[in-house]
């Protein structure tokens, strides 16, 4: 043995070995560089937390820990061994789990089912019934939720927290020494939060190494041991969570980005007059809703995911209509049951999700960018009928005002960039000519340098007079781009914030909190 | 709490244990309705009838058959629109080669069914490896049957042995023994769904293929077993078929509609289209509305050619009933 | 010199490279066609004759027609099985509205007409409203329309086509330059081309098509008023199938089984010509050519002897091996 090896020996035994260990993870997707150089290290009986603003790569990370996709350069080790997972499957057999932000269960079949899907205790193929729901009882006992949850209940009866809970009985019930969590909260409420961080404690004990994503600060102080902060696909670094405070690591997270990417707020005598008016609106999810949007002004709608976010944006646009109350747009009264009655108000929507409700991915740029002036034309018309001219420079016209830059406007959308298919997207309302926008997560999944390009859209369409509803989950956006901000709660506005107000007022609000900060601006429309 | 409403919970629970398919209640509609129009019509002759009774079920345990089949593939949210013609191959071939001589009965049935996995297996290949969507795939594998069957025979070809009509007109008892026939494959069909495995995996397979590929089930392999039951069980309809009638021809499979009513039928039961749920019992529901209704047609006499068109209504409203709830768009 | 060469040739491969680069962009179904249709020329020496041709696109038409139907249909998202029955149900129809008066040959054709709409409207407020998949749908009413057909007519159905009904697709125009005679029925699958031509690929009822076809929920918030436009594209397959329907009567005359099998051709020329299944693409001179590919293919297998029932075999292997194509090309490029 030489003194070389001796030496490696020794300082093992004084550091111990990490359970799972990435070096130099580069990953890269077309447009966007995720992942570069990432070294990290989970130890075992620690809750190591992964922070970031969304497109900071902790998702693509968790990824390639789990086997789901495949790193372009870097190793993976476990306990020290090299090891390449080529599929999920993989890594699970070797005691890495992972649970997705969406639900990986199946609703119809019972949790017993779900649990051991395709690893059913079984003689000749003959499933042993008994046998499976005793195991997975006592997977769900080991969380302690074998009170809560029966192993024959059906997984589409189950709340949410209680599925949650089935995904992690069934990443445990792998024996797994790693178990990846990504947002596991972010679909939760303030006590299911408290019941999974009582079973993430539970499993720290056992010897596990735990990891999470979250950009909820908040929680992540709550349970975890060590913080990593990721941004723009790099390591930040990594801080032991007792030793550093959130402002810190949110200072980590955003770095120079609040400053330097945010446009000026509007000013005041920007704002016009009312375009868009709510009145004790309700429908089935959402509750009394008061509302007044100008001219010219940014309004930020925060809130934790499932307060009715999306769900305002939805009935505002008639995709899920409001029941009773009123709705003013430009000073008239209207009902609007569809979107193609809101378009024809001249309201335009940015759905939250861009694939599956903005673009239409195997159509060419063109036929994307003059959807809605298509729709509100006849049916039998063609769009260039009137004034050909004008109507042939439309297409260039909104690539150069959204900023597209090809010059091949027939290429299908799904070959383009994140960042230039939300540009396509937003293009088209600009065509139709709508004077109020509705955003919904406007910059979700783009990279940085989009974002602020989007950013400098959105105060640019104010600046014409426009009017935005912005909603964000990002809080740095809400407060860097709002020139007032309503925060929503369990299906109501919980109140009104003027612009630049700190991310902790919003928090406050957005759980059911009341702050001083905020004005009753929205009660008293409600008495008018 | 009281004894009473524990036991009331106790059968409560005993109700949502045994999951009666709601499918059975239409069919009590369905039966009543139609001894109103037999009161009315026929001074209720037909349904008080046992010799008519047993014939609602003989006439079910062909389409029965291959419904169970098709059940599967459609919780593995497959389809198998070439059951028809594979079971005209069944019925031709079975009576071709058998040539009325008892000796050849086991060869026949061996061949057909050899020729049955065959065709389950390519389905499956077809989709599973090139890709193609199931329902173009499994209409190119009919037409492909179609011309084949239809080149090579022209019209009834060959016929059965005397003892092999038992399997169609025999009888234990009062009971025929095609109804023995169609229960146990209903059974085995409930055992392997319910109770293996491999039921498991198409479950998951049909529910959602991406969380059954992520829990290391090989979806593959799963689909095409399905792919392969659903064309033994057309097979066997074959076999009964062609003991029915005494000889084979080409067009006796596309004749009986088997394809689509075999859909139908599954889906009246609580299969979904889109996979991932339901089970044979419910088919068995669907089967025995249809043979009602068939039985109370023939009865009361209806022209056989707006029998074709009732049908055509009953499966669009049928299946109507079950989609008109959902949220998303059908196209 | 060396480098002027090198700047010839290297401007030489540019162009080649151009001229490639517009090569690969040319559907398949073209040089396919081409293939089949020289073959088939080279077999039987009437094919070479303008007369031969002719003879060839008139019998080509009705398919062309059904298949351009289906391509609105199919780049919706959906499906139409129902046009073979159609067709059926008009030839039999016709036969018993005219019953042998040429007087009534127009009043016939428009209450055919009638008949398209209403199939259409049925197929279409059916998936759109009730929510059926046009499978199922269509299926249905596969059954449904030809047991009205055989219902009315009792399975015989009687007397022939006048003279002025069967012009349509049997007649010709006489004395046209050029070509000496030309078919009716190639001239009105042309004219229904070229209308079809505008409305997929230039009007905003297209476009929607193929937008509903590519993601439904993305048009909708685009305000696309899906179910109008998805109604409105069963009614026109199921008005093209009544055209296709009065070309084949006028051509072939009453037979209660021309529509068996229809339905899968169409869909069959509509997929060789590039259309893809459960919507979002489709282009209405790629689908005739499948048209015309479909219909050189069937006269290729005549022309070797294989018996007539093969026809179905091939189709078969043709759809599969098209769906397949498509999907493994797409497979690869992910």
């Amino acid at each position: 043995m030489t003194e070389e090896q001796n030496k490696t020996t020794v300082l093992r035994k004084t550091q111990p070995e990490p359970l799972l260990e990435v070096r130099n993870i580069t990953k890269r997707f077309p447009g966007v560089l995720a992942l570069d150089d990432v070294s990290l290290k989970f130890m075992q009986g620690e809750v190591h937390a992964v922070v970031g603003e969304n497109g900071a790569g902790k998702s693509t990370l968790m990824k390639i820990m789990a086997g789901a996709y495949i790193a372009d350069s870097g190793e993976i080790l476990l306990q020290g061994k090299k090891v390449s997972f080529s599929h999920p499957q993989e890594a699970h057999e070797q005691g890495v789990s992972i649970i997705y932000q969406e639900f990986n269960l199946l609703p119809e079949r019972t949790v017993a089912q779900n649990i051991y899907l395709g690893r059913e205790p079984s003689k000749f193929g003959v499933i042993d019934i008994r046998a499976l729901n005793k195991k997975a009882l006592t997977v769900l006992k080991e969380l302690g939720a074998d009170e809560m949850i029966s192993p024959t209940a059906l997984c589409n009866t189950l709340s949410v927290a209680e599925q949650q809970i089935v995904e992690i009985a069934k990443a445990i019930s792998f024996d797994s020494k790693v178990l990846i969590m990504d947002e596991p909260t972010a679909a939760l409420t303030l006590v299911e939060v408290r019941i999974l961080n009582a079973l993430v404690s539970r499993l720290k004990t056992r010897g596990m190494a735990l990891i999470f994503i979250s950009h909820r600060l908040v929680e992540v102080f709550d349970i975890a041991d060590k913080i990593t902060v990721l941004k723009d696909g790099q390591l930040v670094g990594t801080e032991l969570a007792k030793d550093v405070n959130a402002e810190k690591i949110v200072h980590m997270m955003v770095g120079r980005i609040l400053d330097h990417y945010f446009p000026p707020l509007g000013k005041k005598e920007d704002f016009g007059e009312v375009v868009l008016r709510v009145n004790n609106c309700s429908n089935h999810f959402l509750k009394n809703i008061n509302l007044e949007l100008r001219k010219g002004e940014v309004l930020g709608i925060a809130g934790l995911q499932g307060s009715g976010r999306t769900e305002l944006a939805q009935a505002l646009f008639g995709v899920m209509p409001f029941k009773t109350g009123t709705m003013e747009i430009n000073g008239k009264t209207r009902t609007v049951k569809a979107p193609s009655t809101a378009i024809k108000y001249s309201m335009g929507f940015m759905t939250e999700d861009r694939k599956a409700e903005g673009l239409l991915p195997k159509q060419p740029i063109r036929d994307n960018m003059l959807l809605t002036v298509r729709s509100m034309q006849s049916i039998l018309g063609n769009i260039f009928n009137d004034g050909i001219r004008k109507s042939r420079k439309m297409v260039p016209t909104l690539a150069k005002q959204v900023d597209v830059r090809t010059d091949n406007y027939d290429r299908e959308v799904q070959f383009l960039s994140g960042g230039n298919q939300q540009k396509v997207a937003l293009s088209k309302w600009l065509a139709s000519n709508a004077d109020i926008f509705i955003f919904d997560e406007p910059t979700r999944g783009i990279d940085v340098e989009a974002k602020a390009s989007i950013h400098d859209l959105i105060r640019g369409l104010t600046k014409k007079g426009i009017a935005v509803l912005m909603i964000s989950s990002e809080l740095p956006e809400i407060i860097g781009m709002s020139d007032r901000i309503l925060v929503m709660w369990d299906g109501s506005i919980a109140g009104e914030l003027p612009a630049k107000s700190t991310e902790s007022d919003v928090m406050l609000l957005a759980t059911g909190h009341e702050t001083n900060n905020h004005s009753n601006k929205n009660d008293e429309a409600g008495k008018e | 709490m009281t004894t009473s409403s524990v036991s009331a919970n106790g059968f409560n629970k005993f109700l949502h244990s045994i999951r009666i398919p709601p499918v059975y209640y239409f069919l009590l509609v369905i039966f009543i309705g139609g001894a109103a129009l037999d009161f009315y019509f026929a001074d209720g002759q037909i349904l008080t009838n046992r010799a008519i009774l047993t014939n609602i079920f003989v006439r079910s345990v062909a389409l029965g058959i291959v419904a169970v089949g098709q059940t599967f593939v459609l919780i593995g949210a497959s389809i198998d629109l070439s059951v028809a013609y594979t079971i005209s191959m069944t019925a031709v071939m079975s009576s071709f080669i058998m040539q009325g001589d008892p000796t050849k009965v086991p060869t026949a049935i061996f061949v057909v069914f050899i020729i049955g996995a065959v065709i389950g297996l390519v389905n499956g290949l077809i989709i599973t490896k090139l890709g193609v969507n199931s329902f173009i795939a499994t209409l190119g594998t009919a037409l492909i049957l179609k011309g084949i069957l239809n080149a090579t025979f022209a019209n009834f070809t060959g016929s059965v042995p005397r003892s092999y009509e038992t399997f169609g007109y025999g009888r234990i008892g009062p009971i025929p023994i095609s109804i023995f026939v169609l229960l146990g494959v209903v059974l085995l069909g409930w055992f392997i769904l319910a109770r293996t495995k491999f039921g498991s995996q198409l479950y998951g397979v049909g529910g959602n293929s991406e969380v059954a590929r992520l829990s290391g089930l090989r979806t593959h392999r799963v689909l095409i077993g399905a792919h392969v039951i659903c064309s033994l069980t057309a097979v066997l309809t074959g076999l009964f078929i062609v003991s029915r009638l005494r000889a084979g021809a080409p067009w006796i499979g596309p004749d009986g509609v088997y394809d689509l009513e075999s859909v139908a039928t599954t889906v009246i039961g609580g299969t979904a289209l889109s996979g991932g749920k339901g089970g044979v019992w419910g088919t068995l529901g669907g089967v025995l509305i249809f043979g009602v209704i068939d039985t109370l047609f023939n009865q009361l006499g209806v022209n056989p050619f707006l029998k074709n068109v009732l049908r055509g209504v009953i499966i669009i409203l049928a299946v109507a009933s079950y989609t008109l709830r959902s949220k998303r768009e059908a196209a | 010199m060396t480098t002027t060469t090198m700047a010839k040739s290297s401007r030489a491969v540019k162009v080649l490279n151009t001229i490639w680069t517009w090569i690969k962009k040319i559907p398949p179904v073209y040089p396919i066609f081409i293939l089949i249709f020289l073959t088939v020329g080279f077999l039987n020496p009437n094919y070479q004759t303008a007369n031969g041709i002719f003879v060839f696109l008139r019998r080509a038409s009705p398919l062309a027609i059904l298949a351009i139907g289906q391509m609105f249909v199919l780049s919706s998202g959906g499906f139409d099985l129902s046009m073979g029955s159609l067709v059926t149900f008009v030839i039999v129809g016709s036969s018993m509205l005219l019953n042998n008066d040429p007087e009534k040959a127009m009043i016939t054709i428009v209450i055919m007409l009638g008949v398209g709409v209403i199939v259409g409207l049925i197929n279409g407020v059916t998936v759109s409203f009730l929510k059926v998949p046009s499978l199922i749908v269509t299926l249905g009413m596969l059954l449904l329309v030809k047991g009205v057909a055989m219902f009315w007519s009792g399975g015989a159905p009687r007397g022939y086509f006048t003279d002025n009904f069967r012009i349509f697709g049997r007649g010709n125009i006489e004395n046209v330059p050029i070509f000496g005679k030309f078919p009716i029925a190639l001239l009105i699958m042309i004219v229904i081309a070229l209308l079809s031509y505008y409305l997929f690929h230039k009007s905003n009822f297209g476009k929607q098509i193929l937008a509903i076809g590519d993601n439904v929920r993305a048009s909708q918030l685009s305000g696309v008023r899906v179910r109008v436009i998805r109604v409105l594209a069963f009614v026109y397959s199921a008005l093209l199938a009544v055209v296709a329907a009065i070309l084949l009567g006028g051509y072939g005359g009453i037979s209660t089984n021309v529509g068996d099998g229809l339905e899968m051709q169409a869909v069959s020329a509509a997929v060789v010509g590039g259309t893809l299944l459960l919507g979002g693409k489709g282009s209405v001179p790629s689908v005739v050519f499948g048209a015309f590919t479909l219909e050189a293919l069937f006269n290729l297998l005549n022309l070797l002897g294989l018996p007539k029932p093969y026809k179905d075999a091939v189709q078969g292997l043709i759809i599969i091996g098209a769906v397949a194509y498509v999907a493994l090309s797409t497979r690869k490029k992910r």
